[in-house]
C-alpha cells in the first residue's frame, strides 16, 4: 500500500511539473498577445486622434466658407439668416397628387379671357 | 530519559546517619531539575525566536528589494490588465461648447544629430538645407564637425520632411517621438486658447506646456493624468466665432480702424460665447513678444481682455440707472442740461446744445454729458464707486486666461467729485470691453451680478442682486430707445430689439492730454432688449467712417453698423429666432363726446 502510496504521488507531482510548465508558458504567450493588442490599440487611438485633428482641420469655418463660395453655383449657401426662420403655419400642404386621367376625352373648342367681360363690368 | 528520583534513598539514608535535614538534599534536586529544565525551554524559545526573526527579515527582505527594484526600474505599463486605456495624449484637447476641437495633439517627430555616428557631415548639411532652408548650412557645418555629441536640429517635423531626411540616409541623423499642440482652426479665437510650446526636453519625449490664454490658465488641469484625457469645454461656439470674427475684421477695415475688439457674452450665466481681438495671430505659430515699442500693438495683445480704455458714454447708463434705484428719478424726470457745466476750472460739454432740459429717458437716447454729470453730482462719488465696484469695476475681471490679471482698470487716485462726473459719462475710469460686458450684463439681465467664465457652465446661480428688476427693465427700455430713436440708429436689427448705447472716447495722449483725431468707438448692446438674451460689446480703435463729406469717428457711424451686422449673422446661429417686440399696450383714448 505504502508503495503505490509513493509512486502515486511521484507521477501526481510530475504530473503537476508538467501542467504549470505548459500553464507558465500559456500565460507567457497570453501576456505578449495582450501587449501586442494593446500596442494595437494605442496605434489606433493615436490614428484616431490624427483623424480628430484632420477632420477639425477640414471642417474649420474659414475652409468651409471658402468652400461654400467656391461651390456657390452649384449648392447656392449663404450664411443663415434670421429671414431663414419661420413658423409652421407658414409651411404649406404639400399638393395632392392629380389622379391619372383613365379615360381621356378629345375636346376641341376656344378658350376665351373673361378680361374683357370683367371690364366692361366695372361701373 | 532517565528521570533522577528527588530523594535518592541512598543519600537520605546517609544524611541521616549524618543528622543532616534531608529535605535539603531533596530542595537540592529539585533545583538542579529546575535549572536544566528552564535551559531547555530557553533554548527552545530562543530557536524559535530566532525563526520567527529569520521570517521577518525575510520578509522584508523581500519588501525593500521590490521597492528598491520598482525605484530602480523604468516605469512600464500594467500588461495584464487588459483595461484599454484611454489616454493617447499628454495634455487633454481642448474643444468647443459643442464638442468641435480648437486644440488637440498630434504625434509627430523631431530631429537631433549625433555627430560622432555621421558619415558624411558636409553632404548631411548641404541636404538638409535643401529640405529646411531656414537652416544655415556653415552653421550647420560647424555644429557636426565641432567637438559636440548632440544637436537638436528640429523640434518638430512633418511626415514629409521626415521622409526627405531618411532619404538622406545618415546614421547620425535621429528621429525621437514628439507631441505637438494643434490648433486647427488656425487665428480663430487665438486669443482664448494662446498656444504651447515644448518645456523640459528628451530624446524619447518632451513635455508640452502652455504658453498664453487658457492654455497656460489650466496647464496643470490639461495635464493632469486623472482627467483620463477627458477635454476642456469652453463656452466658446465655434460657428459664432467664426462668424463674429469675419464680420469685425470686414468692419475693420472699412472703417479704417487699427484694432477692434468684440465680446458676446451670455447675459445670465456670464459665459463667453464668442471673443475677438483684432488683429490675431495663429497659435500654431506664435509670434514673439515685442521687444520695443508699446505691447498693445502687437497682435499678441487681447484688446477684449487686457485692454482697458474709456469707453466714453457706454456709462451714462450706470449713471441713470444707479440714479434711479436710489430712487433720486424715474424715466419721465426732467435733467437740466444747460451747457457748459463748469466745476472749478473744468467745462462739461454736450456735442449738440439740447435745450435747457431733457427727460432721464433722453439724456440716455441723447447721450447727454451734462444731464449724466448732474446727475452724478446727485448721486456723489462715494454711491457712485459703491456701485460700480458692485459691477466689477475695481477688479481684473475673474475670466480664465492668464493674461486676466493684467486687465486692471485704472482708477482715478483721488475720486473727487469731478471724476464722479466725469466717470458717469465714461472719461477718467479706463476698464476692457470685457468688464463692460459683465457690467451690462449684471445691470440688465434682472439686476443680479454676472461673473464672465471661458468654461462651459451647467448651471450658474444667480449672483448678488446689484440693482433691483424695475430698474433693470427700465434701463432696458431706455437702452433700446437709444437704437429706435437716438444715437444709435444703425443698430436695429429686424426681429431681434436690439438696446444698446454708444461710446465715442477720444483716446488719451501717453503725456497727457487728448487727441483730437483717434477715437475709442464702442457699442454696448443687448438683444432682444425686451426679453434680453445675449450682450454684445463691439469696440473700435481709431476707427474713421470716410464716406460721407468729412470723417465721421462717432461710434453711432463706426461701431454700431458692424455690431448690428455682427447680431444679424450671429443670433440666428445661437438659435434666437427673430420676435416680435411687444409693444406698449394701447392706452385708453378718450372719445370726444
Amino acid at each position: 500500500m505504502r508503495g503505490f502510496f509513493y509512486v502515486f504521488s511521484a507521477l501526481a507531482v510530475m504530473a503537476l511539473a508538467f501542467w504549470a510548465y505548459q500553464e507558465n508558458y500559456r500565460t507567457q504567450r497570453a501576456l505578449r498577445d495582450v501587449a501586442r493588442l494593446q500596442r494595437d490599440i494605442g496605434g489606433l487611438h493615436e490614428a484616431l486622434a490624427v483623424q480628430r485633428a484632420e477632420w477639425a482641420y477640414l471642417n474649420r469655418p474659414e475652409r468651409l466658407a471658402e468652400l461654400a463660395e467656391i461651390n456657390f453655383d452649384r449648392l447656392g449657401l449663404l450664411p443663415l439668416e434670421p429671414e431663414q426662420f419661420s413658423d409652421v403655419e407658414q409651411v404649406v400642404y404639400p399638393q395632392p397628387e392629380l389622379l391619372p386621367i383613365t379615360d381621356p376625352i378629345e375636346l376641341m373648342g376656344r378658350i376665351e379671357t373673361a378680361q374683357n367681360d370683367l371690364d366692361e363690368d366695372r361701373p | 530519559m532517565i528521570r533522577t528520583p528527588l530523594r535518592p534513598l541512598a543519600r537520605i539514608l546517609s544524611a541521616r546517619e549524618k543528622g543532616e535535614n534531608p529535605d535539603a538534599i531533596e530542595r537540592e534536586n529539585l533545583r538542579i531539575r529546575h535549572e536544566s529544565q528552564r535551559d531547555r525551554l530557553r533554548l527552545k524559545a530562543e530557536g524559535r525566536l530566532f525563526v520567527l526573526g529569520v521570517c521577518f527579515f525575510c520578509a522584508f527582505a523581500v519588501v525593500g528589494t521590490r521597492m528598491g527594484h520598482l525605484a530602480n526600474t523604468e516605469p512600464q505599463e500594467p500588461q495584464a490588465i487588459a483595461s484599454g486605456n484611454p489616454i493617447v495624449a499628454q495634455r487633454a484637447d481642448i474643444v468647443d461648447r459643442n464638442g468641435r476641437i480648437l486644440a488637440t495633439n498630434l504625434a509627430t517627430h523631431s530631429l537631433y544629430a549625433q555627430p560622432p555616428l555621421m558619415v558624411d557631415k558636409r553632404g548631411a548639411a548641404r541636404k538638409l538645407v535643401e529640405i529646411f532652408p531656414d537652416l544655415d548650412e556653415e552653421t550647420l557645418v560647424r555644429q557636426f564637425t565641432g567637438n559636440r555629441k548632440f544637436i537638436w536640429i528640429k523640434k518638430k517635423l512633418s511626415p514629409e520632411q521626415m521622409q526627405a531626411v531618411h532619404d538622406v540616409g545618415d546614421p547620425g541623423l535621429l528621429f525621437g517621438p514628439r507631441e505637438m499642440r494643434l490648433y486647427p482652426n488656425g487665428k480663430l479665437a487665438a486669443h482664448i486658447l494662446g498656444g504651447a510650446s515644448f518645456g523640459r526636453e528628451g530624446v524619447h519625449s518632451a513635455e508640452v506646456i502652455g504658453t498664453a490664454g487658457i492654455e497656460k490658465a489650466y496647464d496643470k488641469e490639461l495635464r493632469d493624468p486623472a482627467r483620463g484625457g477627458q477635454p476642456l469645454k469652453l463656452s466658446i461656439d465655434l460657428t459664432v466665432q467664426a462668424a463674429a470674427r469675419e464680420v469685425l475684421e470686414g468692419g475693420m477695415m472699412l472703417m479704417n480702424a487699427k484694432g477692434a475688439a468684440s465680446v458676446l457674452m451670455d447675459i445670465k450665466t456670464g459665459e463667453i460665447v464668442s471673443m475677438t481681438s483684432l488683429p490675431d495671430f495663429d497659435p500654431n505659430n506664435r509670434p514673439r513678444a515685442l521687444l520695443v515699442g508699446d505691447q498693445s500693438d502687437s497682435p499678441l495683445f487681447n484688446r477684449a481682455v487686457q485692454g482697458v480704455y474709456e469707453l466714453g458714454s457706454t456709462f451714462k447708463i450706470f449713471a441713470v440707472a444707479q440714479a434711479m434705484e436710489l430712487g433720486l428719478l424715474n424715466p419721465s424726470t426732467m435733467i437740466d442740461t444747460t451747457g457748459p457745466l463748469t466745476w472749478g476750472r473744468f467745462r462739461i460739454n454736450d456735442f449738440h446744445n439740447y435745450g435747457p432740459s431733457l427727460t432721464a429717458t433722453d439724456v440716455i437716447v441723447e447721450s447727454s454729458n451734462v444731464g449724466t454729470a448732474r446727475i452724478a453730482m446727485q448721486i456723489g462719488a462715494e454711491r457712485q464707486q459703491e456701485f460700480l465696484k458692485s459691477l466689477g469695476f475695481f477688479e481684473p475681471t475673474p475670466v480664465e486666461l492668464i493674461e486676466a490679471p493684467t486687465g486692471k482698470p485704472l482708477l482715478p487716485p483721488n475720486w473727487s467729485e469731478l471724476s464722479a462726473m466725469t466717470i458717469s459719462y465714461g472719461h477718467g475710469l479706463s476698464s476692457s470691453p470685457l468688464h463692460l460686458a459683465s457690467g451690462y450684463a449684471s445691470l440688465l439681465n434682472g439686476g443680479t451680478r454676472v461673473l464672465p467664465t471661458l468654461i462651459k457652465q451647467d448651471y450658474v446661480a444667480p449672483g448678488p442682486r446689484v440693482v433691483s428688476e424695475r430698474v433693470s427693465a427700465e434701463s432696458r427700455s431706455m437702452l433700446r430707445q437709444v437704437v429706435t430713436r437716438g444715437t444709435a440708429s444703425f443698430g436695429e436689427v429686424a426681429g431681434y430689439a436690439v438696446g444698446g448705447k454708444t461710446g465715442s472716447a477720444d483716446k488719451p495722449k501717453p503725456r497727457g492730454g487728448y487727441y483730437d483725431d483717434k477715437v475709442i468707438a464702442t457699442f454696448a448692446s443687448i438683444f432682444p432688449a425686451h426679453d434680453p438674451k445675449y450682450v454684445l460689446i463691439v469696440t473700435l480703435d481709431e476707427g474713421v467712417e470716410t464716406s460721407g463729406s468729412e470723417p465721421r469717428r462717432t461710434a453711432g457711424w463706426t461701431a454700431v453698423p458692424i455690431a448690428a451686422e455682427m447680431i444679424r449673422r450671429t443670433a440666428p446661429l445661437l438659435g434666437l429666432r427673430p420676435t416680435v417686440e411687444p409693444g406698449t399696450p394701447p392706452a385708453l383714448i378718450r372719445a370726444s363726446n
